[in-house]
Formats: structure tokens, sequence, C-alpha cells
């Protein structure tokens, strides 16, 4: 039982990573069914963002690059969007391949600019130490990456809700071509979904530096599990992508914990081809009388 | 009184043009495949030294793979990108042969390194060349099979279907380095001396391993060829651009999907079977997630729509990262990437489809000049 509640923060913290990581693939390949390989890579940005911010701000580095980082990821992901891969709507499987390119430029691009090796972006002081509970202690730094994460479900929830711009969003995602006969210009739609599904790896990469090193390749670590959340959640269901989030994330962490971590991958994998065999298109499917 | 609604035009979905589908045709003309398979068999041997003899060897191992990803992929719509986890597991089948081999009756070199006492059960059939072999194919097969009917059978696709076969290849990745004593860990399996009473590092074993490698192809490549352009082909196809129509004719697309993936992890087992010995390595590296995309991008950039084209693409994109990476090693990922972003973007339909393209513009100047000659000749006869 003990064992089973030391656990539990650790599986929570890979569950609100993973969360992070999935609300802004919920809203790129969710939403305008685009695979946007190089999301791994505005992870990155965002964590290389609180550590130039570092020099600057110093130890209030993570706090003050949230909204920055969002910005700078976003921005990024706007002109990708822009340049490349509105012409690639339709085509969905072509964008990984294109979003894998950018994503390999991407990774070079930092290597060259702030070289091969990690480097560390000191957390705040109010950050370090935990919280004793239950016998064990769960450390600060994870539970603002919980709070981090629930915060950001809630904002996008209401933004999806209850303002007028984010109604639009899903009556896109809902059906494209009778969202452009209401008069939605579903072209600047887009952007802004783009801009906001990779803000929010921004701040997952600045959330990231909290939990280890930043380094050229930090995203490619978490990006198909990332993938895995949206899929059992199912696409553009934000309800969905937190569920699958906390279950993947506990699962994977218990199956660790239990085995050992090369069988945990494998008994993950597992339970999600047979999950898909009850809910082949994840927990929450958009019901809707199209074929495909 | 009349309304006018009025509406935003949608942009058009961009299919692939025409042009890239005859590709196919353009590539897989029987007198194209006679002077591959001359340049192949005949010029390269007599023209490469053994070193470059070695190399081409293992691009066209990548092409055997490549081959099963433009059946799958090309033909068939179905994006896989865990290939590298059916090569690896024929890679490995072969290595462990190898290694068992080379040890005699002894544990392998890096089981003891591990501390391992006495020979694993799953190691003890690979004693066998002929298990060894077999298992190489079937047990890919066996795997995209079974992966294939659980998936296929609940309608998973597109990007669902990428991603799952990704999460695969990462999944063996971990896997593999996990298990050190059984599988060498991160090294993998290396070190090999002899293959069938033949001495490995001799430049004439590897002469005879070039073409064998070389033969493979083209006879993989005839049964793709076969497959492609039979009723089964066409019904892939037909899959690939519709699925719900076949379905409502009376075809099981599951079975049509299960079976073209099934084929290509085959391919992809041969090919690791076959790349061990030429390379002398197999290991996590060269089957993880970004060696399968490698090749997938590497059949995009060829042609995707031609059979010929995702060889084409294997070699050439394996080659210049070769050429590249030994002129300088970060400028590769640059050009890499700046390539799949200008082929994605501007030739969807990749070099094949250049190509055919090409010869639809000429076969029209060709008509046009006829045209205009007899118009001519018209004018003076009157």
């Amino acid at each position: 039982m003990q064992a089973f509640l030391n656990q539990l923060p650790v599986g929570l913290s890979i569950a609100a990573v993973l969360l992070l990581i999935a609300l802004g693939l919920t809203f790129t390949f969710g939403q305008m069914g685009v695979i946007n390989m190089a999301h791994g890579e505005f992870i990155m940005a965002g964590a290389y963002t609180a550590y130039l911010l570092q020099a600057v701000v110093g130890t209030a580095a993570v706090p003050v690059a949230l909204p920055v980082a969002f910005l700078v990821a976003g921005a990024m992901g706007w002109l990708l969007e822009r340049l490349a891969i509105r012409r690639f709507y339709g085509r969905p499987l072509d964008t990984l391949l294109l979003t894998w390119g950018v994503s390999l430029v991407l990774q070079q691009l930092a290597r060259d600019l702030f070289g091969a090796p990690n480097v560390q972006v000191v957390a705040p002081g109010w950050l370090s130490g935990g919280l004793p509970l239950f016998g064990t202690q769960i450390p600060y730094a994870r539970l603002f990456i919980l709070a981090l994460a629930v915060g950001c479900v809630l904002a996008i929830w209401a933004y999806l809700a209850r303002s007028s711009q984010g109604r639009r969003m899903q009556a896109v995602m809902q059906n494209r071509r009778l969202a452009a006969i209401g008069g939605i210009n579903t072209g600047r739609v887009d952007q802004l979904t783009f801009f906001i599904g990779s803000g929010l790896a921004g701040i997952a990469g600045v959330a990231l530096t909290l939990i280890g090193p930043v380094g050229p390749a930090l995203g490619t670590y978490y990006i198909v599990d990332a993938f895995l959340v949206v899929v059992c959640g199912g696409l553009g269901r934000l309800g969905g992508a937190v569920l699958a989030a906390f279950g993947l994330g506990l699962l994977s962490s218990y199956a660790e914990f239990w085995t050992n971590a090369s069988l945990a991958k494998v008994i993950v994998f597992a339970v999600i081809i047979a999950f898909l065999q009850i809910r082949p298109q994840g927990l929450f499917v958009l019901r809707s009388r199209a074929l495909t | 009184m009349t309304v006018t609604l009025k509406t935003v035009p949608e942009r058009p979905v961009r299919r692939p043009a025409a042009p890239a589908r005859l590709a196919a045709a353009a590539c897989s003309g029987p007198g194209l495949f006679a002077v591959v398979a001359l340049l192949l068999l005949v010029v390269a041997p007599l023209g490469l030294e053994p070193f470059r003899l070695n190399l081409l060897a293992k691009y066209l191992c990548y092409a055997i793979v490549a081959l099963g990803i433009g059946l799958a992929w090309g033909r068939g719509g179905m994006l896989t990108l865990g290939q590298g986890v059916f090569f690896g597991i024929g890679g490995y089948s072969m290595g462990m042969y190898l290694k068992l081999n080379d040890a005699g009756g002894d544990l392998p070199d890096f089981m003891v390194w591990s501390g391992v006492e006495e020979l694993p059960a799953l190691w003890a059939p690979f004693r066998s060349p002929v298990f060894a072999l077999a298992a190489a194919v079937v047990l890919p097969v066996a795997i995209a099979t079974v992966l294939g009917l659980l998936v296929f059978r609940r309608r998973v696709r597109g990007a669902y279907f990428a991603i799952l076969t990704q999460a695969l290849a990462a999944a063996l990745v971990i896997l593999l380095v996990g298990q050190q004593g059984l599988t060498g860990g991160t090294n993998g399996l290396t070190n090999f001396y002899e293959l069938f009473g033949l001495d490995l590092a001799a430049d004439a074993t590897q002469r005879v391993l070039y073409f064998a490698v070389a033969i493979t192809l083209g006879l993989l490549f005839l049964l793709a060829w076969q497959l492609a352009s039979s009723r089964f082909g066409r019904l892939l196809v037909a899959v690939r651009d519709a699925e719900d129509r076949v379905r409502f004719l009376g075809y099981d697309p599951a079975v049509v999907k299960t079976i073209t993936f099934a084929v290509a992890a085959g391919m992809a087992g041969i090919a690791g079977a076959l790349f061990v010995p030429v390379v002398g390595i197999i290991s996590p590296a060269l089957l993880g997630v970004v060696p399968s995309l490698e090749l997938v991008v590497a059949v995009a950039v060829g042609g995707r729509y031609a059979l010929g084209g995702a060889v084409l693409g294997a070699v050439l994109m394996n080659w210049a990262k070769t050429a590249f990476s030994e002129e300088f090693a970060g400028g590769w990922l640059y050009l890499q990437g700046a390539l799949f972003i200008l082929v994605m973007t501007l030739v969807p339909g990749g070099v094949a489809g250049l190509l055919a393209a090409a010869r639809d513009a000429l076969a029209r100047l060709r008509r046009r000049a006829r045209a205009g000659w007899a118009a001519r000749e018209a004018k003076e006869a009157a």
C-alpha cells in the first residue's frame, strides 16, 4: 500500500507533463488533422526560452518564461502554419513528413545555437522542497506542474466553450465546410488554432525545465507518448485528453514500478491496442453522420 | 425578394496529381528493370572498390525495406512508421545465429560481460541457421498480421495507424536497450566473424553477399510488382482511395490491408537479415523511430506512387547521407530537413513523379510538333 502511494505522485507528474504536451496536440492534431512532429521542438523552444531568460531575471526564470514561451512557441507555430502547413490540408500524412523535416532543422539549429550538451534552468527557491503527504513527500515542482496543467485545461475549456472565437474553432473542427458556409473565416481560425496549440507546447517546455536538464532533443522523448494520449482520448476532445493523459501516465508509472522501464513501454502499448479494440476512436468520439 | 447567399470558398482538397500516379508506369517498365539489373549485377561489381560495393549492398538492404513501404504506403495508404521493428527482428534473428555460431559451444561474448551464466531459452533455437532465417521472415509477418488484424478490423487508420506503428518502434528500442543480457543493450549485436563457413571480413565474402542482396531485391521487386499489378493490387489502391466504397462492394478492406502490411513486414525482415552480415552490426539505434522515419521520407523523395521510386529514394538518400556526413556532419541534418520540406511542398510525387511529368511534357511537345508539321504539310499541299 505504501509502495502504491509512493508511486502515485510520480505517476501524477508524468500524467501532468503528458497532459500539457497533449493539450497542444489536441489543438493541432485533433482539431486540424495536422500531425505536427515539430511539436516536440516547440517544447524545446519553450525550454530554451526559460534558459535564456535565466540570464536576465535569474531564478524567477520559470514563472516569467511561461507567458514568453507561450508567445515564442506560438509564433513559431503560426509561422509554420503560414509558410507550409496551410498548403497541406487534406493531406494529413504528408504534414507528418513535412513537419519532421522542420523538426530536424530546428534540432540542429538548437545544437548550433546552444551547443549539444544539456543546460540547466534553476528553479525558483519557493519550488524546492516538498509537501509531506501519506508518509511520502511530493516535490513542490511536481505539484506546480500539476497545477499548471489543471490551469491550462480550465483556461482552454473556458476559451473553447465561452468565447466566440473558441466556439468558432469548435465549429471548424466539427464541420469545416459548414463552418465556412456559415461565414467563418476558416483560414484565420486555423492560424489561431495553430498559434495556441504551439504556444501550449512552449508552456510544456518551461514545465519540463523543472524536472530535468534542457537539450536539443528534449521534445523527442515525449512526443510519441503525447500522440498516444491524443489517440486514446479521441481527436480534439479536451476531456478525452485529460482522462487519457492521467490513465497513461499512471499506467506507465505503475507498470514501470512493478516490472521495469523497458517492459513498461511494451505493456502500455499492448494496453493501448486492447483499448482501441473497445473504443477504436478514443474515449470520446465526436458523433456525426459523416462516414469517415 | 431574392436572397443571395455569400459563401467563403473552401480550399480545394489537393490530391496528388495524375502525373504522380503515372510515375508508376514510368518506373515499372521491363526495360528500365533490365537496365537497373545490368547496372547492379555487372557494372557496379566491376567498377566499385570493395568498400564502396559494401556500402551499396547496405543501401540495397534499405531499398528492400523501402520497397515494402512503397507497397504499404504508396499503394495501400498505410503510413507505417515502424518498419524498423520488422527490420530489427530480422536483423536480430540473423545476429543471434551469427553470435552463437562464432561462440561455438560457449556463451556469446557480451553475455559473459553482462554476467549471464547460461544461454537464455530464447536464444537456444537460433543455433540452427534454418530456424534463424525462417524466424527473420516469419516473425515479422506474424507480428504484422496480428497487429494488422487487431487494428484494421477496428477501422483504425490514417494518422492513428501511423502513430501506433511509431509507438511500437519506440517501445521495441526501449525493450532492446533494457534487456542488456539478452540483446546486448545499446551496443546491440556486433563482432561477427563467419557466415556459413565464410570469413565475413574477406572481400570475396562481401562480394557474394552483395550479389545475394541485389538478387533478393530484384526478386522481391518482381513480387511487389506482380502484387501491385494484379487484381489484388487494384483492390489495394481502391482501399487507399475510398475504403468505405470498397467495403460497400463486399470486400473486407481489413484483410487487404493486413496482407499488404504483412508482406511489407516480411520484406523488412529479410532486409534486416541481409543487413547484419553486410554491415556487421545490429543495434537499437538502427531500428528506432528516426531510422524508420528516414526510410519513409526516402520513399517520399524517390516517389511513393512508384515501386521503383521507393527503391531509388532509399539508395539515393542513404548515399547522400554517407556522402554529406563524410564532409560535414551537422550540415546533413539541415540538408535532409530542407529536402523533405521542399519535396513534400513542391513535388509530392518525388523524383519518380518528376520523371513521369517530364516524360508527359515531352510527349505533349512531340504531339504538338507533329500536329504542326501535319498542318504545314497540309497547307503546302493545298
